[in-house]
C-alpha cells in the first residue's frame, strides 16, 4: 500500500507533461499562463484541504493569509531601500547578500529585499499571526468559529485597501520575478511561460505528496481521529488543540507561499485577492472536491480556477462558486468526490491488486 | 472640536447604528426560532431598496415601499421554503455555508436584475439639502425618517412577541422546539414566519436609509457584518439589547475617523467583533451562565 | 501499594452536588468496581478522574504523583486509559486503526517526519502497526482488523474499544460499563477479558451495572449513592452491607 499511493502521483505527473506538450503541439501555449496561475491557487486549496477535510475546521479567511504572503513580498521587493543605504541594518543586509539591485522600469536604480529573504519573511508573518489567531479561534464552535476567520480575513481586506504602502484599490505592481535558482525564476515573461508552468507543478506535485505522507502518519490519523470524536481522541493521549492549531499554521503558510508566488509570477497583486469572495470560493472547491480528498481539492481547484481566469463563467463567476456551495451543502455535505465514493469505484480495479498483496 | 460637530457626528453614529440593529434584530427572529444565523440577512436590505427604487419609477413613494417589502418577504419565504426547510438536523457548519452561498447567489442575481449601480430613493420629504435645526444642530430630515421608521419597528416588534398569540407561539419556537410541536405549534410554520418577518424589517430598513447611504448590489455583505457584529456584542438572540449595541457601534465607527483614517472604519468593527468572540463571546449585555447552555 | 488515590473528591453542577467528598484508593494489580444507582455520580467521578472535568476540591494522585486538573491527553499520558459509556470508535477508520490511535502516545513522528515520511516514522508506523495487531489478538478480534470500526456488531465494538484503550499500554485502565447492551454470552466473554487484563498486570477500575458481573471480577468495590461513599469493601461484605442494601432496594421501589 505504501507504494500504491504514488501511482496519483505518477499520473499527476505524466498529465502536467502531456498538457504542455498537448498545448505546444496546438500552439495553444497561452492556456499554460492560467494554469500555472491555477496550479498556485491550488497549493493554497490542498492546505485548506487538510484543516477542513481532516482537522474538521473550517476557515473562511484564507485569502488573507494568501493575501499577507503576496502583499508582504510585494512590499518587500518593491520598496526601494537605496534613500536608507546608509543605515546599520541596512547595510548589514546588503553584507550579508539578502538585498537585491536591480534597475527600474525606467532605468532608475532600486535597491530592494532579495525575493527569497521577502518571501521567508512573507511566509513567518503568516505563521505568526495563524499561531496567535488560531488559538482563540480554534477554541470558539459553531457560528463563531465560522466567523472568527471571516473577520479576520475581512481585517486584512480592509487594511490593504486603506493602506497607502500596500497601494490602496491599485494594489502592488512591478513585483520582480523571484529567481528560485539561477537561470530558475518564477516570473511572467512570455520567454519563460513553459519554464513556469513547470515550477508550479513541480510546487503542486512535491506539496501533494507532503501532504499525502502526512495524512497517512501518525499525526494524518490523529486528525482524523479528532474529527472523528474529539474527547476519545483526546483520552487516547491526542492534544487535539495543539494538533488543530498545528494544522491551521501549516495551511496558512502554504496559502502566504502560494500568494508569494502567485504575486511574482503575475508581477503584482490586488486587494481583490484578499476578499471574502476568495476565500469563499476556496470553501467551496475543497467541498466539491470532497472535504477529506487531497486529490478531489486538487483537481477542483485547478479545474475550477482554470475555467474562472479563463472567462468561461463570464458575469457568473461569483454566482459559479455560489451555487457550488449551496447544491454541495443541500445535497452531499460531506462533500462530492468522497474517498468512500472514490474508493467505492477504485475498488472495482483494486480487486486483483489486493490479491496480488495477500499472498 | 466644536460642540456642533460633535452633535453632527453623533447624529450620523447614531443614525447608521441604528440600521445596524435593524439587520442585528433581522439576525436574531431567525437565530431565536431556528438556531442559525442568516448571513444572507444584509441581502434583504439590499432587496428592500433596490425594489423601491425601481418600483418608484412607476408608482408613488409609498406604494412602492409598501410593495418592494412585501416582495422582499415573499423571496425570504421562497428562500426558507426552497433551501432551509426540508432540511433535517442540519449541522450549523452545513447551515453557515448554506446561508453564506445565499447571499453570494442573492448578490449575483441583483447585479443581472439591475447592475453595478448606486441608486437612491428620494428623500421622503425635502431633499439632500434641506434640514431641520434641533437644538441648534442642523439634522437631515431623512435621520428624523430613519430614527423614527426604526423606533416604530423595535416597537411593534416588542409588542408582537410578547402579545400577540403568533409571537408567543414563535418565542415557544424558540424555548423548546420539541415542546412547541407537543403543544400544536407548527414550527416549520413559524421559522417559514421568521425568515418572512425579518426578511419584511430589513427591506423596509433598506428603503429608509437609502436616500442617505445609498443601495448597490452588493451593500448587503457589509450591512450583514455590521449587523452580525452588533448581535454578538448583545448577546445573540437579545433584540433590545442590540439596538444599544448598534447605537454603541455605530458612534464608535463615526468618532472613529478622528483617531484614524476612515477606510479603516470597516476593520475597527470587526476587531470589536473579533475582540468580543475571544473574550466574552456571550456579548456585552448577555449572561454567560445562560450562554454556556446553548448549543451551537 | 495503591496505584491510584483519590483524596477528598468533590464537584458540583450549578447547586447539584454530583460528587461529594469521595476518597478511595486503587490497589495496584486489582480489579476495583465503582457501583451505585443512576445518578449516583459514577460518570461524573470518572471524568473527574480521567481529567474530562475539573473538580471543585480533593486531589488525584497517580502513582505518587498529582494529577488533578490536568487535561485528558496529559493523564493518558500518566498511563491512565478509559472507555466510554457510549461508545466512541473513530468512525471511518478501521478497527486497527482505532487501535492504533489508542497507540499514538508510543510514536514521536510529528508535522515535518509525516511530511517527508523518514524511514524512521515508517520503522515506527510499522512498528505502531504491528503492536496494535498483537492487542486485536490478545482480545482475539484480528480477523476483523480492516473492518470499517462502526459497521462491527455492538459487542465487537465494544471490544475493539477495550483494545483501542489497551493500546496505549496504561498502567491503570478506566472502564466506564463495558457490558452495557451485551448480552449474556458477550457480558460473560468481557469478563473474561477484563480478568485477563488484569492478569496481565494492568490495574483496572470499572463501573458497571451488571451486579454479576462486578461481584464475579471485582477485588473491592466501591458504592455510591447520591454523590456520596457509602462503602467500599470486598464483593461478599458488600452484598451484606445493610446501607448498599437499602440504597438499591430503595431505588428498585421506586422503579
Amino acid at each position: 500500500m505504501d507504494r500504491s499511493k504514488y501511482i496519483p502521483v505518477l499520473v499527476l505527473t505524466a498529465v502536467v507533461i502531456s498538457v504542455q506538450a498537448i498545448t505546444a503541439a496546438m500552439g495553444k501555449g497561452f492556456y499554460l499562463t492560467q494554469l500555472t496561475m491555477s496550479a498556485y491557487y491550488s497549493l493554497l486549496i490542498v492546505g485548506l484541504c487538510l484543516l477542513m477535510g481532516y482537522a474538521g475546521q473550517i476557515s473562511l479567511g484564507h485569502a488573507g493569509f494568501f493575501a499577507i504572503g503576496g502583499y508582504i513580498s510585494a512590499f518587500l521587493t518593491t520598496f526601494d531601500l537605496t534613500p536608507y543605504q546608509t543605515g546599520r541594518l541596512v547595510s548589514f543586509r546588503a553584507d550579508t547578500g539578502l538585498l537585491q539591485a536591480r534597475q527600474d522600469l525606467y532605468g532608475g536604480h532600486l535597491l530592494t529585499l532579495h525575493p527569497w529573504s521577502a518571501c521567508l519573511l512573507a511566509v513567518l508573518v503568516a505563521v505568526t499571526i495563524a499561531s496567535v489567531i488560531g488559538g482563540p479561534v480554534l477554541k470558539l464552535k459553531g457560528h463563531y468559529l465560522a466567523m472568527a476567520p471571516l473577520g479576520f480575513g475581512i481585517i486584512v481586506y480592509a487594511i490593504v485597501l486603506a493602506t497607502p504602502l500596500f497601494g490602496e484599490a491599485d494594489g502592488l505592481s512591478d513585483v520582480p520575478p523571484f529567481e528560485l535558482l539561477p537561470g530558475l525564476s518564477i516570473s511572467g515573461k512570455l520567454s519563460l511561460r513553459v519554464q513556469n508552468y513547470y515550477i508550479a507543478w513541480v510546487l503542486v506535485i512535491a506539496t501533494i505528496i507532503l501532504l499525502q505522507n502526512l495524512v497517512h502518519s501518525r499525526v494524518g490519523r490523529a486528525l482524523r481521529s479528532i474529527h472523528g470524536a474529539e474527547d476519545a481522541a483526546n483520552a487516547m493521549g491526542v492534544d487535539t488543540a495543539q494538533y488543530k492549531l498545528k494544522t491551521f499554521v501549516l495551511s496558512a503558510a502554504f496559502a502566504a507561499i502560494a500568494g508569494v508566488c502567485l504575486t511574482h509570477y503575475n508581477g503584482g497583486i490586488g486587494p481583490s485577492e484578499a476578499s471574502i469572495m476568495k476565500s469563499v470560493r476556496y470553501v467551496a472547491i475543497v467541498a466539491i472536491g470532497g472535504m477529506a480528498n487531497l486529490w478531489g481539492a486538487l483537481v477542483m481547484g485547478s479545474l475550477l480556477n482554470f475555467f474562472s481566469l479563463r472567462g468561461y463563467f463570464g458575469s457568473f463567476d461569483d454566482a459559479v462558486f455560489g451555487t457550488i456551495l449551496i447544491v454541495i451543502m443541500l445535497f452531499s455535505p460531506e462533500g462530492l468526490l468522497r474517498m468512500e465514493i472514490v474508493r467505492a469505484l477504485s475498488g472495482l480495479f483494486r480487486r486483483g491488486s489486493a490479491e496480488e498483496e495477500a499472498s | 472640536m466644536s460642540a456642533e460637530l460633535f452633535f453632527q457626528y453623533l447624529v450620523a453614529g447614531v443614525t447608521y447604528g441604528i440600521i445596524y440593529s435593524i439587520v442585528a434584530i433581522g439576525f436574531n427572529i431567525i437565530y431565536n426560532t431556528t438556531g442559525i444565523i442568516n448571513f444572507a440577512q444584509g441581502e434583504f436590505v439590499m432587496l428592500g431598496g433596490m425594489t423601491a427604487v425601481t418600483l418608484n419609477g412607476f408608482m408613488p413613494l409609498p406604494a412602492a415601499i409598501v410593495v418592494a417589502v412585501l416582495v422582499t418577504m415573499a423571496i425570504g419565504a421562497l428562500v426558507e421554503i426552497v433551501f432551509i426547510r426540508w432540511l433535517v438536523n442540519p449541522s450549523v457548519l452545513r447551515m453557515i455555508i448554506i446561508t453564506i452561498g445565499l447571499s453570494i447567489l442573492i448578490r449575483e442575481i441583483a447585479l443581472h436584475v439591475w447592475d453595478e449601480k448606486v441608486r437612491a430613493l428620494p428623500y421622503f420629504t425635502g431633499t439632500s439639502v434641506s434640514s431641520i435645526e434641533v437644538g441648534g444642530v442642523h439634522i437631515s430630515p431623512q435621520v428624523l425618517w430613519v430614527i423614527g421608521v426604526c423606533t416604530v419597528i423595535v416597537i411593534i416588534l416588542n409588542f408582537f412577541f410578547s402579545c400577540t398569540s403568533m409571537g408567543r407561539q414563535m418565542r415557544a419556537c424558540s424555548d423548546n422546539r420539541n415542546a412547541a410541536r407537543l403543544c400544536g405549534i407548527s414550527a416549520r410554520n413559524m421559522v417559514t414566519l421568521s425568515f418572512v418577518l425579518s426578511a419584511g424589517i430589513g427591506a423596509l430598513a433598506g428603503c429608509v436609509v437609502s436616500p442617505i447611504t445609498y443601495v448597490q448590489y452588493d451593500s448587503g455583505t457589509g450591512l450583514a457584518i455590521k449587523g452580525f457584529t452588533v448581535a454578538i456584542l448583545g448577546g445573540l438572540g437579545n433584540s433590545m439589547a442590540a439596538v444599544a449595541a448598534g447605537i454603541l457601534l455605530g458612534v464608535l465607527e463615526s468618532f472613529s475617523i478622528w483617531v484614524m483614517p476612515t477606510a479603516f472604519k470597516d476593520a475597527l468593527s470587526i476587531s470589536i467583533l473579533l475582540i468580543i468572540l475571544f473574550a466574552r463571546p456571550s456579548g456585552l449585555f448577555g449572561s454567560r451562565e445562560v450562554f454556556s447552555m446553548k448549543e451551537f | 501499594m495503591s496505584l491510584l488515590n483519590v483524596e477528598g473528591l468533590s464537584r458540583n453542577f450549578g447547586g447539584l452536588r454530583a460528587v461529594s467528598n469521595v476518597s478511595f484508593a486503587v490497589r495496584e494489580g486489582s480489579i476495583k468496581a465503582l457501583i451505585g444507582p443512576n445518578g449516583a455520580g459514577k460518570t461524573t467521578l470518572f471524568n473527574l478522574v480521567s481529567g474530562f472535568l475539573p473538580p471543585d476540591n480533593g486531589t488525584v494522585s497517580f502513582n505518587g504523583e498529582p494529577v488533578q486538573g490536568l487535561k485528558p491527553f496529559q493523564i493518558a499520558a500518566k498511563g491512565i486509559s478509559r472507555t466510554f459509556q457510549h461508545i466512541r470508535l473513530f468512525p471511518k477508520m478501521s478497527a486497527l486503526e482505532n487501535v492504533m490511535i489508542g497507540r499514538h502516545l508510543h510514536g514521536r513522528s510529528g508535522f515535518l517526519a509525516g511530511m517527508l515520511s523518514l524511514p524512521w516514522t515508517r520503522a515506527e508506523e510499522n512498528r505502531i502497526r504491528d503492536t496494535s495487531m498483537e492487542i486485536l489478538g490478545f482480545l482475539g478480534i484480528a480477523g476483523l482488523a480492516e473492518a470499517d470500526a462502526v459497521s462491527l456488531s455492538y459487542g465487537q465494538q465494544r471490544t475493539v474499544e477495550l483494545a483501542r484503550a489497551l493500546a496505549g499500554e496504561p498502567r491503570l485502565l478506566m472502564l466506564d460499563e463495558p457490558a452495557a447492551g451485551l448480552n449474556m454470552r458477550e457480558t460473560a466473554a468481557m469478563a473474561r477479558l477484563i480478568e485477563k487484563i488484569r492478569d496481565a498486570g494492568v490495574t483496572v477500575l470499572v463501573v458497571e451495572h451488571d451486579m454479576g458481573l462486578v461481584m464475579n471480577i471485582s477485588d473491592e468495590i466501591l458504592v455510591l449513592s447520591y454523590g456520596e461513599k457509602i462503602a467500599d469493601d470486598m464483593p461478599l461484605a458488600i452484598q451484606k452491607n445493610s446501607e448498599v442494601i437499602r440504597v438499591y432496594l430503595g431505588e428498585e421501589e421506586s422503579a
